[in-house]
């Protein structure tokens, strides 16, 4: 580069840190994350177990628990392991391995849909059994705690299918792949653990 | 120099300091007078929180000073003169460990008294202490006093009635929004809120004719500024003959308007909120009526209890307090009556002591 | 200059154009300071009516429902609109000056962050056409739900404080990675200075306090429209819940207010006291401490909400802790004029005047730190004084000074000083007038969020002396916008450091280029414009080399569009709220796609 250049730099430009200024945005990012879902688990702890009407989460007096363990201990499974294949899609982008790459994305992205597919299934399911935003304080936390944590699989859904999409391009994802890959990795790790905690609080531990 | 001309020579004069202590002597004069003031007291927790209030007023009055004194010394006395410039100091390690420790010391000093009245204040109430429930409404307050076993003995509204002397126990309820229940002369206040059962409890130490004010200290919608309460601490004795007087039934109106009153309110909507024991009256939506007359207020405490008064609340509730849930009774607002069917109902009312 | 196919082309750099679509720091500044002093003069008046309103016992100008509007507006414009956004002001304009960098680590989102506040604003202040929130500025459930507020206030409310805290949280990341991470040469953490160094705190405050508040706002808009009963007691819900998230946001919000105003002062009194700042690195470390702790003192707030004894004594002794590292800073400014040879510009006398009136406020904050003393303090007026010598005496005293201070940096000209001290003896006294006998009126008993009061209650004359206060204020700054369009009419006189002051922003011109500096400046010192003069160190030469700037972009204001009508849409019909989402999506996309050069 022949000319200093401000503001947006690309990697190689200098930094205090020696961390790229987007991959610091990121994290700094998820660290407000952080609190967001953790205001929205500590309200769930709070209110566990202060439906004053069923359905219940857990069985409750005799009445049966609503949640399916089986059935979301297999999404939260495929979740897990699309941070598997996210790890193998960084690897691949920063070793310039384009088909390693694009092949775990591809399965990164297969296995969050598919993780949204349970969703999707397990929110019809409790309403079809008579549990709504409105039924009782269990129904209000846990739709809308996982709801925004679909959310964001849903968004990063999207992020790593522009990345898939753009890496198709005839410049592929450009000089800076392991970059763009590795932050997106970043947030997608990040969607999964807020699972596992979503996952212990409302599934593991009974009311 | 101009800057210094226009800056300075107007905050130099030694009149400043003796004016500003004027002043605030004056202002807290003034606040001490007022009927609803946090400087009387009347109540064992407002004297015991007047004990770390005392000592954090005076240390607040030293560092105000010191700070005072120090920003105008120095802007004074360092302000630019030709030959003398300024001395390039960094800092002052001792300085700092010592302007570190006097903030630490002056919170210390605050903190001991203060949980001292903390936990003073907030002491288990003797078994005992008299059990009241007061009960917060969108704008008025409920009281109900209770036995031992918690039943209530009697209902009343906007005007609470206590013994000298005797400690009480205020279950603080709401049933709509979030109110406080505040009384400074006595106690400082806790919220009411929907849903929790908090607590207030004082011993009232001061009997006088003269009712202490209260008001709602939370923002409870429109009219939270109508929301206002008396307490009347009375002797022993007279606390004990308002109770019995009160546990009475109403006794049949006497007199040709109040009597014509009574019949039309017994035929109005206004029995549906209201409760008037003895007679067929037994709503519990709006304040008990049974002994309306006796209290100096009506509207929660906003407008003084007589027949002028009345007719005018029950003509149009909403004139007096915004947004007041009783609807307009009178027929220029909306109602059924006429205007002279309100006045005879408001001689019953009064009849009502 | 290429395009993607399917975005917008950069657009030229002039004119209206250049301003709407700029990604240069400065002028988004400026673009803050001038919305945040509309807004001001907005949230003025309507303190100016609610002031007249309380004049006298048993008013009749406003009727008690515009009289809650007006003081639930009023809180949110100050807070949101005014005192947040000037503070925004300064660290856009200076930040990037101060440590030496051309512009922000992303001038595009920063942009973004603008023209959604821009946004948020105009919703909320909409409101006046329709329901203004009327539930006070902390919007306590139920009286906020549905049941007991049915009109589009509150949801005004929730729509405008959700886009505004987006603002934020964007703006706050920018500055965060921007302070961090592009330093010039040599200026390590410990040189930076403290203006800097509060930005950064305050930033970090921002990341981490918004999603509280965020998540309070989504159940209460859940619970309004969608059914749910987080905050409804009979249902299993809890209205304390809503008190617990605001005030996790809310006490560090104070600081967000406050910090930037002593990072303001800071800057300002070592200037006209011609010496360095004393004991740099305590204030440095006071308000990093402050920041720290005031995480753990949000339920002092709920003294009265019947806490336990002992969470009580938990959250005063934290709250009075926060005295110590409070303390050490006034002193420190204290001995920062020990010594000095002080000039007294308007910008010093708002400085100096900030001390005082700033450690009224703080001591009162001490006051009911005690929770005994907090019974009678809280919803009294006596909290009404609290907050108004913090937010103005401290806040708004700390702009001002530094609106004096720098006005020939971002303009070229200097403000009138002859009228500046007009204007500071007015405010100062004005302020006095106004928020001092609150003082009173709160020990003689008079809640806050009261439209009218009894005769007999002897609130009269203090509530009287009051509001001739706050008419003095409104005068001040009738002055301080003569002087503005006055010396707005000036010819640009101003030379790179008019102050002798000593920090990097004084090393460029005034108003600097839009490149910032010719040559990255090295840092060698703390007070680094004083040091390279007592060691006869020349400014380096401009190389003359070609400097690439950011250009200028449609999809900032673009993408804030988007962000309103989503905003709008939630007010009014969802079909906005899906347009609003499309023009988001295309807006990311055409970001994502345009050439950075």
């Amino acid at each position: 580069m022949a000319h200093a250049t401000a503001g947006h730099a690309p990697a190689h430009h200098r930094t205090n840190t020696g961390t790229d200024n987007r991959k610091l945005l990121m994290w700094f990012f998820l660290g407000s994350e952080c609190l967001f879902f953790g205001s929205l688990i500590a309200t769930y702890l709070i209110f566990k177990g202060d439906s004053v009407v069923g359905p219940f989460p857990h069985d409750h007096a005799g009445e049966k628990g609503i949640l399916d363990i089986p059935v979301t201990s297999t999404s939260t499974f495929v979740l897990l392991m699309s941070s598997v294949t996210m790890v193998l899609a960084v690897y691949g982008a920063q070793h310039g391995l384009q088909k390693m790459m694009k092949l775990s994305l591809l399965a990164t992205i297969l296995l969050g849909i598919t993780f949204l597919g349970f969703q999707t299934y397990e929110f019809r399911t409790f309403g079809h059994e008579g549990l709504n935003l409105g039924t009782n304080i269990f129904g209000a936390t846990f739709f809308v705690m996982t709801g925004f944590h679909g959310t964001h699989v849903g968004v990063g859904v999207i992020y790593l299918s522009s990345l898939l999409l753009a890496s198709f391009r005839r410049s592929g994802l450009g000089p800076e792949a392991g970059f763009h890959v590795e932050t997106a990795g970043l947030y997608w790790h990040f969607v999964d653990i807020v699972w596992i905690v979503i996952f212990t609080v409302v599934y593991l531990i009974p009311t | 120099m101009r800057a210094t001309r226009l800056g300075l020579t107007s905050l130099r004069g030694r009149r400043l300091l003796p004016l500003l202590a004027l002043v605030l002597l004056v202002a807290l004069l003034v606040a001490c007078d007022a009927p609803q003031s946090t400087t009387e007291i009347a109540g064992n927790n407002n004297d015991k929180l007047w004990e770390p209030y005392r000592v954090v007023l005076v240390l607040a009055a030293i560092v105000f000073v010191l700070v005072l004194v120090l920003t105008l010394g120095f802007s004074i006395w360092f302000r630019e003169r030709p030959g003398r410039p300024a001395r390039q100091i960094h800092g002052n390690t001792r300085l700092e460990v010592i302007w570190t420790l006097i903030p630490v010391a002056i919170v210390a000093m605050i903190a001991i008294p203060t949980f001292d009245a903390l936990f003073k204040i907030d002491k288990d109430p003797p078994a005992d202490a008299m059990k009241i429930e007061a009960i917060g409404h969108q704008w008025w307050f409920e009281f109900r006093y209770l036995d031992d076993k918690g039943e209530t003995v009697l209902t009343t509204a906007n005007e609470l009635h206590l013994p000298e002397g005797k400690p009480v126990t205020i279950a603080l309820r709401s049933v709509d929004v979030i109110h406080s229940f505040w009384v400074p002369a006595i106690s400082g206040k806790v919220d009411m809120i929907p849903g929790h059962d908090n607590n207030i409890s004082f011993t009232a130490t001061k009997a006088r004719p003269e009712p202490y004010l209260g008001q709602c200290a939370e923002l409870c919608g429109l009219s939270h500024a109508n929301m206002r309460f008396r307490v009347f601490v009375q002797a022993p004795a007279d606390f004990d003959n308002w109770m019995s007087d009160q546990k009475k039934d109403s006794t049949s109106a006497t007199g040709d308007l109040a009597s014509e009153g009574e019949q039309l309110f017994a035929q109005s909507a206004c029995i549906g909120c209201h409760t008037v024991r003895g007679t067929s009256a037994q709503g519990k939506v709006g304040p008990d009526l049974t002994h309306v007359g006796s209290r100096t207020t009506v509207a929660a405490g906003t407008l003084e209890n007589n027949a002028q008064n009345l007719a005018r609340w029950i003509r149009n509730s909403a004139d007096v307090k915004p947004g007041s849930k009783m609807p307009p009774q009178g027929a220029s607002a909306g109602g059924t009556l006429t205007d002279d069917q309100i006045a005879a109902i408001a001689a019953y009312l009064l009849s009502l002591r | 200059m290429a395009t993607v196919a399917g975005t917008l082309a950069r657009p030229a750099n002039v004119g209206v154009w250049s301003w709407i679509t700029t990604v240069d720091h400065k002028r988004i500044g400026v673009l803050y300071g001038i919305t945040a002093f509309t807004f001001l003069l907005w949230g003025g008046i309507q303190a100016l009516l609610i002031r007249t309103q309380l004049a006298v016992p048993n008013g009749t100008v406003i009727d008690a429902e515009r009289f809650n509007q007006l003081f639930t507006m009023h809180a949110l414009t100050m807070i949101f609109l005014a005192v947040m956004p000037l503070g925004a002001a300064f660290f856009n304009f200076l930040t990037p000056l101060m440590i030496g960098a051309r512009d922000v680590a992303f001038p595009r989102l920063n942009a973004l962050s603008y023209w959604v506040y821009l946004g948020g604003g105009l919703i909320l202040t909409s409101s006046f056409f329709w329901d203004a929130p009327s539930a006070g500025w902390f919007n306590y459930v139920p009286l906020s739900g549905q049941t007991y507020t049915s009109d589009l206030g509150i949801d005004f409310y929730v729509v405008g404080l959700l886009t505004l805290g987006t603002s934020s949280l964007m703006a706050a990341l920018n500055f965060t990675v921007t302070i961090i991470n592009m330093r010039a040469p040599g200026l390590t953490m410990m040189r930076l200075p403290v203006f800097v160094w509060m930005t950064l705190i305050i930033s970090f405050l921002l990341v981490l306090a918004l999603p509280p508040l965020t998540v309070g706002l989504i159940q209460l808009l859940f619970d309004r429209n969608f059914d749910t009963h987080f905050f409804v007691p009979e249902a299993g819900g809890d209205p304390i819940l809503w008190q617990h998230l605001f005030w996790v946001f809310g006490h560090p919000e104070v600081y967000i207010l406050i910090l930037p105003a002593m990072g303001i002062v800071s800057e300002v009194l070592p200037v006209f006291a011609r010496k360095p700042l004393f004991g740099y690195p305590a204030v440095v470390f006071a308000g990093v401490a402050i920041a720290f702790l005031g995480w753990a003192v949000w339920s002092h707030h709920m003294f009265t909400t019947g806490m336990g004894t002992v969470p009580r004594t938990v959250f005063a002794t934290n709250t009075m802790i926060i005295a110590v590292p409070t303390g050490i800073k006034i002193f420190n400014w204290i001995g920062t004029l020990y010594g000095g040879s002080i000039r007294f510009t308007t910008a010093m006398l708002f400085s100096i005047a900030f001390i005082v009136t700033f450690t009224i406020g703080g001591i009162s904050g001490v006051m009911h730190a005690s929770p005994p003393i907090d019974g009678q303090h809280q919803d009294s007026y006596f909290v009404v004084a609290h907050i108004h010598y913090v937010l103005f005496g401290g806040a708004v005293m700390g702009i001002f000074s530094g609106i004096y201070f720098w006005f020939p940096k971002m303009t070229g000209r200097f403000l009138s000083e002859g009228l500046g001290k007009l204007h500071f003896w007015l405010m100062f006294i004005g302020m006095n007038m106004t928020f001092f006998p609150m003082h009173f009126l709160g020990l003689a008993g008079m809640p806050r969020r009261i439209y009218t009061y009894d005769q007999g209650l002897d609130w009269g004359f203090w509530n009287m002396f009051a509001t001739i206060g706050s008419y003095v204020i409104g005068i001040s700054i009738i002055v301080f916008v003569i002087n503005f369009f006055r010396s707005m009419r000036q010819p640009k006189t101003a030379p790179n450091n008019p102050w002798d002051a000593a920090t990097l922003e004084w090393a460029t011109t005034s108003p600097p280029p839009e490149h910032d500096f010719d040559v990255v400046p090295t840092v060698r010192a703390r007070d680094p414009l004083w040091y390279d003069r007592d060691h006869g160190i020349e400014a380096p030469e401009p190389t003359g080399e070609h400097i690439h700037m950011p250009p200028p972009s449609y999809y900032p204001i673009l993408m804030a569009s988007g962000v309103a009508l989503l905003g709008i849409g939630v007010l009014s019909h969802l079909a906005l709220t899906a347009l609003g989402a499309v023009v988001i999506i295309y807006s990311i996309w055409g970001w994502a796609l345009e050439p950075t050069d």
